[in-house]
């Protein structure tokens, strides 16, 4: 009788034993995912040629995929019939201190292409830069403003798009990292 | 010879130590329970005597020499389950004795094409039979179960199909695969059963909940695939199957070889291969939509009357390319690829894989004992352990070029138990528990915040049901069953999205540890969960069959209803869970109308389930990123109607020439908005005609017409804001395509290559016309039509 009680007891233990391994990794904490290569923040600034105040546009959206869209600024109204130079900065702000990304475009410049489309009171822009292969990367512009009115400026970055392309989104390909469209006033 | 003159040994040393009179006979014969029809070749076998007989022609046996006393009968017949009878001989006595004949014997008898009943006698329910399955032996476990009334598929692509019964899908219907319930994610719309159709014998779809012996919450059905088994003595046979097709450029093999043993061992290995290349529309190459796919099994055991085992070990490997056209960006290309109705990426044929893709593993091992108590009933007991690992490759660039971005795997241990009383021959009772532990890992070496979190869970099932046939004509079965899930996560939210979604309020004990921007929390929710049915059969044979069931089910949220939560990249879109979201409840009543005349039957089956706190997913508006505008689809809960029909009909216009035809439609509504349900199959019909002649080696032929109609009830179509056009826009998401009529050819033929070696040649061409159509259940149909003619030839040989 005590013998059986015993080997009933080694039973439970060991069952015991076994149920624990399997669902010992109960308590694990899951490793944290920062995901990288987010980009949070766009930032153009046009520099009106021969000098003044230039005019900073950001989108900013800290929570990447999260509920909380972009934040958008435009710091001023763009001068009619100016021409801008024009440079873009994108940056990860949830990494301390903030991560340049640009850095990582200027070194993969063959694998990248800003698009720049505009409406309204923006006359043209057109590149102002070029990666090894001589296609264009749009690092830097040149914006040129017509009448006073209104106007929206649309940023497209893509990755690996087919280059040279006839400038279009359509003929380029690739994989989008960037699309904002800013809301401007020409004076 | 050495058995056999044990055998003599014995009986005489029986009678030597005895030394009593030995001479009385037992006779009678062998009749089938339903129709009273006599079997040939059942084996009545005398147990402590080792005495055995098979019965005539015409159902006699006779067994003589036999001593006075207590015996043990075992009556089996290959198409039945066998009989274990007590037998008094106090002199020359008769005896009839009757079995209750299995569904395989029928087959052949069977009324409406290639269905026919079976598993539950008072759902509703249709078998596929291992003609139609190899007939489909290239093709998906999906596309072969569309054959059944109310069964369509919803697919992603070719290669990825999700079977639907009566309108639903995914966790709400169960797979049970040799008794095993597969834990293949099934919760996902992208996610196929990871099941080779190769291995499947037979399959059979009971539409509902009803089986509860499989689970209480397969509120859409349960489909079941058995493996068929001669248990024969001393045998080796086996298949194999090979496939070309036109449309993919490539094919599949499959063979599967068993060897019986004496004394019930047995083996059991099957294994297939399948590579196809780029599939093609009817215009065009649908890029990337190749597919390699393996899969292996083995098994063996002990099968006798009294006791076995059997052992069994499966692995599927698939690798499945996704059409590249169908990643998209943002919400401007999703807009894009709707309006312009061509895929925005058209390449050369390839029999490459490339990125987007999905790859996927699964282990399965089983082992199973049984035991018959004599004059009770049959007790058995199973494990199983499931090892499911899912990569999905999204189009990333640079280094992580070749890490996926969704990396799960899933292990889950069930270990269950019923006991069968089927002594008396009007009551059967089973009753069941089971136990489950299941654990999720989501490894976070993608680099991509997980869609779906590390989980445990936790399942205790326990169930009874018993059926009661209270005259020939007549049967009542009924049954409850209870089950209890734990689910105990740890994830990390966005802190934005836990405050937005109100979890701040409602939830703040699960967060365990707040990271700035990302909280870790702990949610643990327990789900108790009540089903039972009851129904009626009437049943004269031959004539009429009518079935009456009521169920009612309930269905725990799985992970992804409560807890996806981000950006599902290859289909642009945000899923979003909801940790609210508790079980839902459906009631459905069955009815089965079947009645049959000389040449010609008909089958009606009308349904209606009306499901309290109904989960589903739905576009629901867009969320802004610096990468443009992604479509937001949430999960909610409501209450839903679905009614529905599934009508056949055969007629056998000659001895050669038959036609089937088949029509079915399900209505699905939202009653708390009144508007349509999403994702509901389009009506639909099936006509078919054949010719069968047997004299012809063994001719089978046929043309099948499939008509879809358009669904014209879908919920509306929502207005969302493209940054590009700045400006709202409608985005036909949910508009339906047209309606579209296919055709298919098949033939296949027989060669008897030796006394047990067949050949048979099949050819098959689907989409005969190469018709440009779209699905709406096709998740792919806003990028590029479905697919265009397949020529198949199948050489099946059978040994």
């Amino acid at each position: 009788m005590v013998s059986a009680i015993k080997s009933l007891k080694t039973i439970i233990t060991l069952a015991t034993g076994i149920l624990i391994i399997a669902c010992g990794n109960d308590d694990e904490i899951p490793e944290i995912v920062n995901e990288e290569e987010v980009i949070t923040t766009v930032n153009l600034t046009l520099t009106p040629q021969g000098g003044g105040t230039s005019i900073i546009v950001q989108s900013q959206d800290l929570d990447g995929d999260g509920p909380n869209p972009p934040v958008i600024s435009v710091s001023g109204n763009l001068t009619s019939f100016t021409t801008y130079e024009g440079s873009i900065l994108i940056l990860n702000e949830t990494e301390n201190p903030a991560e340049n990304i640009t850095e990582e475009v200027e070194e993969e410049d063959e694998e990248h292409q800003f698009f720049y489309t505009s409406t309204g009171s923006i006359e043209n822009i057109v590149y102002n830069d070029m990666d090894s292969d001589g296609n264009p990367v749009g690092l830097s512009f040149l914006l040129t403003t017509g009448e006073p009115g209104s106007a929206t400026l649309a940023v497209t970055l893509r990755h690996e798009p087919v280059k040279p392309n006839d400038g279009s989104l359509t003929n380029a390909g690739g994989e989008t990292d960037i699309a904002q469209t800013f809301n401007i006033t020409v004076d | 010879m050495l058995k056999k003159l044990t055998a003599v040994l014995f009986v005489l040393s029986n009678s030597i130590l005895f030394g009593q009179e030995c001479d009385y006979n037992l006779t009678g014969k062998v009749v089938d329970f339903h129709d009273n029809s006599r079997l040939a070749g059942a084996i009545v076998y005398l147990r402590g005597v080792e005495k055995g007989i098979r019965s005539d022609e015409d159902g006699n046996y006779s067994l003589d020499g036999l001593c006075k006393g207590q015996f043990e009968l075992i009556v089996s017949h290959p198409a039945c389950d066998p009989v274990f009878l007590t037998i008094e001989i106090q002199g020359d006595t008769v005896k009839d004795l009757i079995l209750e004949h299995h569904v395989e014997e029928l087959d052949e008898v069977q009324l409406l094409g290639e269905t026919v009943k079976n598993k539950m006698n008072t759902a509703q329910e249709q078998q596929l039979t291992t003609a139609v399955i190899e007939r489909y032996s290239s093709a998906t476990l999906g596309d072969a179960l569309k054959e059944i009334g109310g069964v369509t598929g919803l697919s992603t692509g070719a290669n990825i199909v999700k079977p639907t019964i009566h309108g639903l899908n995914g966790s709400r219907v169960l797979m049970l695969n040799d008794g095993v319930r597969m834990q293949d994610m099934e919760w996902g719309e992208e996610h196929a059963p990871n099941i080779d159709i190769n291995a499947a014998g037979s399959i059979s779809v009971i539409k509902g909940a009803s089986a509860l012996q499989y689970g209480g919450d397969a509120i859409g059905g349960v489909i079941v695939l058995d493996q068929t088994f001669r248990t024969a003595q001393d045998t080796l046979y086996g298949k194999t199957i090979v496939n070309g097709m036109t449309n993919g450029r490539g094919g599949n093999i499959s063979t599967e070889l068993t060897k019986v043993f004496d004394e019930g061992w047995f083996l059991k290995g099957q294994a297939s291969y399948k590579r196809l290349g780029d599939r093609e529309a009817p215009d065009y190459v649908l890029s990337n939509t190749g597919i390699e796919e393996t899969g292996l099994s083995i098994r063996f055991g002990k099968k006798n009357f009294s006791w076995g085992w059997d052992a069994w070990y499966s692995y599927y490997d698939a690798d499945i390319a996704i059409l590249r056209a169908s990643h998209i960006g943002n919400i401007d290309d999703l807009i894009r690829s709707i309006n312009s109705g061509q895929p925005q990426v058209i390449e050369p044929f390839t029999y490459d894989i490339s990125n987007p893709r999905q790859e996927v593993t699964h282990h399965l091992g089983k082992l199973n004992i049984y035991k018959r108590f004599e004059g009770t009933g049959k007790w058995n007991l199973r494990y199983d352990f499931q090892n499911n690992r899912r990569f999905e490759y999204d189009l990333r660039l640079g280094e992580v070029r070749d890490i996926p971005a969704i990396d799960l795997e899933l292990q889950t241990h069930t270990i269950n138990t019923d006991f069968l009383w089927d002594a008396n021959s009007t009551i059967q009772v089973r009753t069941g528990l089971l136990g489950r532990y299941q654990n999720n890992f989501a490894n976070p070496d993608t680099g991509v915040r997980r869609l779906i979190p590390d989980y445990d869970k936790y399942d205790l099932g326990i169930f009874a049901i018993g059926e009661y046939r209270f005259s020939e004509q007549w049967l009542l079965e009924a049954g409850a069953r209870y089950d209890l899930t734990r689910i105990d996560a740890l994830k990390y939210y966005r802190t934005s999205r836990w405050v937005e979604r109100g979890y701040d309020q409602d939830f703040s004990e699960f967060v365990v540890e707040d990271f700035g921007n990302q909280l870790l929390t702990n949610p643990v929710f327990d789900y108790h969960n009540f089903s039972g049915t009851a129904g009626l059969h009437y049943k004269v044979n031959g004539t009429v069959d009518f079935r009456f069931n009521y169920t009612l089910a309930q269905r725990a949220p799985n992970p992804s209803e409560l807890f996806s939560d981000g950006l599902h990249h290859s289909a642009a879109r945000l899923e979003l869970g909801d940790l609210r979201i508790g079980s839902e409840t459906s009631h459905k009543i069955a009815l089965s109308y079947q009645r049959s005349f000389n040449s010609w039957s008909f089958l009606v089956e009308p349904y209606a389930n009306f499901i309290s706190d109904f989960i589903l997913l739905e576009p629901t508006g867009t969320e802004f990123t610096i990468r443009g505008a992604f479509p937001l689809w949430t999960y909610r809960q409501t209450n839903a109607r679905l009614l529905g029909a599934d009508l056949a009909a055969f007629v056998n216009w000659t001895p050669e020439w038959k036609t089937e035809h088949r029509f079915s439609i399900v209505k699905g509504k939202d009653t708390e908005t009144n508007i349509a349900l999403i994702n509901i199959p389009a009506a639909n019909i099936t006509n078919k005609i054949t010719f069968e002649k047997s004299e012809w080696k063994n001719l089978r032929t046929g043309l099948e017409s499939l008509y879809v109609f358009r669904q014209n009830e879908y919920p509306p179509d929502i207005t969302v804001f493209s940054p590009e056009q700045q400006q709202e826009v409608l985005l036909e998401i949910n508009t339906p395509p047209e309606p579209y009529h296919l055709l298919k050819f098949y033939a296949d033929v027989e060669f008897e290559l030796g006394s047990r070696t067949r050949l048979g040649v099949g050819v098959t061409v689907d989409n005969l016309l190469n018709t440009n159509y779209r699905d709406y259940l096709n998740r792919l149909r806003y990028f590029a039509d479905d697919l265009g003619r397949n020529i198949i030839l199948q050489l099946n040989l059978k040994y």
